[in-house]
């Protein structure tokens, strides 16, 4: 005869938690592969425009980058609300890319060089005469590869 | 009789590696780099002047932009809906039209044999310094994907796949039919020093 036990002490079992770190580390890696460093903090602020023929940039040792945007809170006290150019962590004037470029360039490897990809981040809003400002730049440093950042439109 | 070795506890393991998974979360940003790529053209010696090379006007296709963002194309005011096809238009010059650029035949080989091109055609954009960014943009965009559109039809066409599945050797092939040839002008000064 079947006997129901009532009185018995239940405990809930210890929940086996061993596994946990390697699925954290799982999704630690995951992130880590997906994801990009911050290359710099930036000063100014910007929202990437938006297109459709985007080209993934490959080699991250061969881009550099030029920010284009209004400063950012902290900085607007001192530099106004005028459009700006950072470059690597500090602001700079047009005049200074040609130097950048020459610099960073110079510090790669000899087959590299050619390959140099500058990459323009610039806020969606900026006027057409700052970016060609930086254009006429970096034709006449030689930096001619050249790559608008932006984002996927997924509609008009 | 054998040494029990004690356990070690591994349950701040879990913890460890939320920290770093945190961490990184942080610090890094989701958005991949991409981007649309150009080549700039070389720069022009200072002692050389720019000169204003002939071209003929069947062959160029002037894109101006103005300073509140509206768009003329060939002198006439258009939306940017429109630019990619009458891009595509101006390039193929499909119907050998006296408008569109001169078109001639030139072989190119197997699988594309004999192929009417237009070899001469400038697509031409001119932006005012006041132009949007944004707007800038969407017209480079819509530049280059018509000449996406168009290599992705020839491919299909001579090929039967689509342009990205191409080795780099036919892909160089088919660039070389049809270059892009978007030309910025070099920027004026209007009434400055």
């Amino acid at each position: 005869m079947a006997k129901i036990r009532r009185n018995e002490k239940r405990e809930m079992p210890a929940l086996n938690t061993s596994s946990l770190p390697d699925i954290i580390f799982m999704l630690l890696f995951f992130f880590m592969s997906v994801t990009s460093m911050k290359e710099v903090t930036y000063k100014v602020q910007f929202t990437n425009p938006q297109a459709t023929e985007l080209t993934k940039l490959e080699k991250k040792s061969l881009v550099r980058y030029i920010y284009v945007g209004t400063p950012t809170a902290e900085f607007r006290k001192q530099y106004g609300a005028e459009t700006r150019i950072q470059l690597d962590d500090a602001f700079a004037d047009k005049s200074e890319i040609g130097d950048f470029i020459i610099n960073e360039r110079s510090a790669m490897n000899e087959q590299d060089q050619g390959l140099m990809t500058v990459s323009i981040k610039a806020d969606k809003e900026t006027r057409m005469g700052v970016i060609s400002d930086i254009k006429q730049e970096l034709r006449r440093a030689y930096a001619l590869k050249i790559s608008y950042a932006a984002t996927q439109r997924t509609s008009y | 009789m054998a040494k029990k070795i004690p356990q070690i506890n591994a349950s701040s393991m879990a913890d460890i590696s939320f920290l770093l998974l945190i961490f990184f979360l942080v610090t890094t940003s989701m958005d991949v780099n991409q981007g649309l790529a150009r080549r700039l053209p070389a720069p022009i010696p200072p002692d050389q002047k720019v000169e204003d090379t002939d071209i003929n006007k069947r062959n160029l296709m002037v894109v101006k932009i103005n300073s509140a963002n509206q768009l003329m194309v060939q002198g006439q005011l258009m939306d940017i809906r429109q630019l990619k096809e009458e891009a595509k238009r101006f390039i193929l010059n499909t119907n050998d039209e006296s408008y569109f650029p001169k078109l001639y035949e030139e072989d190119f080989g197997a699988p594309f044999g004999t192929v009417k091109y237009t070899k001469e055609h400038v697509i031409s954009v001119q932006n005012d310094v006041d132009t949007q960014y944004q707007v800038y943009l969407n017209v480079q965009n819509e530049l280059v994907a018509a000449y996406n559109e168009i290599r992705e039809e020839c491919a299909r066409k001579y090929f039967h796949v689509g342009y990205n599945e191409l080795d780099e050797d036919n892909q160089k092939r088919i660039q070389k039919i049809y270059p892009q040839k978007i030309s910025e002008a070099e920027p004026k000064n209007y009434g400055g020093k």
